[in-house]
């Protein structure tokens, strides 16, 4: 079974659909909405949304006739979490690094950078 | 600024991250336990308490890190290829204490400007395991270092 996760991210892969979700961000349109500073088809539109949708990154929900998307803050939050932790751990691994770098050049490194 | 990147691709995170030094150098630094503990050490207040890695195709590799509060997180794995100064290829897994599942990483480092761009290919893991390293101790103190993901580029 694909988790939650691994569908958000795929469904993160396309530049289209991440150009979506940034114009949810400044709150819920409607799919007409989203195709107009698009480049690409109501059909193409409504894909990507049921990906997105599928993924849990945005809810969709009907008025009248109309359709309305809207981000799912939650999905987002919690990848950003997750890569938000991985990123300040390895951070701060490489910045203790870079010190013992220079500390322990080998022979054959200094004699290359002093030629260049 | 060797400033660290990090982007989404489909199912993988790759990050990318340049050092002041030849390939030799930091290869060395990914691969002998005696240079790995100096700097592998976490997030602020975690100290590594072990550090095994032996950097042959088969070889074990063992980190273990506790904080103050008596957390502790440990990482095993195994390599799978290594080309000396080039490549390291293996998979590991946390212990939260129980076992996440593999993550398969292919770390490369090539020589660029006098110094190494080293770019880390992981696969990305499952939702449980991500909620399990978010709730381990390992979150404690880094709330205030979240970093948004500038890279997705959602806006």
């Amino acid at each position: 079974m694909e988790s939650q996760l691994d569908s958000a991210f795929a469904a993160l892969a396309d530049s289209s659909r991440r150009a979506i979700l940034g114009q949810l961000r400044s709150g819920e349109a409607t799919v007409n909405e989203l195709v107009a500073p698009l480049a690409i088809s109501q059909p193409a539109v409504s894909r990507h949304l049921k990906i997105l949708e599928r993924a849990g990154l945005i809810t969709r929900r009907a008025e009248g006739t109309k359709r309305y998307c809207k981000l799912a803050s939650q999905a987002l939050d919690n990848l950003e979490a997750y890569l938000g932790l991985l990123r300040s751990a390895l951070d701060a691994n490489y910045l203790r690094l870079d010190p013992l770098l220079d500390n322990s050049q080998p022979s054959s490194d200094r004699k290359k950078k002093s030629k260049r | 600024m060797n400033k660290l990147t990090l982007e989404v691709d489909g199912a993988s995170v790759i990050v990318t991250r340049k050092f002041n030094a030849l390939p030799e150098t930091v290869y060395r630094a990914h691969t002998e336990a005696a240079l790995i503990c100096q700097w592998m050490q976490g997030p602020e207040g975690w100290e590594i308490v072990t550090c095994v890695c032996d950097a042959k195709a088969g070889g074990s590799l063992h980190y273990e890190w506790s904080n103050a509060q008596g957390h502790g997180v440990s990482i095993t794995g195994e390599f799978i290829e290594l080309t000396p100064f080039a490549r390291i290829e293996h998979v590991e897994r946390m212990h939260l204490p129980d076992a996440t599942p593999d993550n398969h990483i292919v770390t490369t480092f090539a020589e660029k400007d006098g110094g190494t761009l080293m770019e880390m290919r992981m696969t990305l893991p499952d939702e449980a395991t991500r909620k399990a390293m978010l709730e381990s101790g390992m979150e404690h103190g880094m709330e205030a270092s979240f970093a948004r993901l500038d890279s997705l580029d959602l806006s």
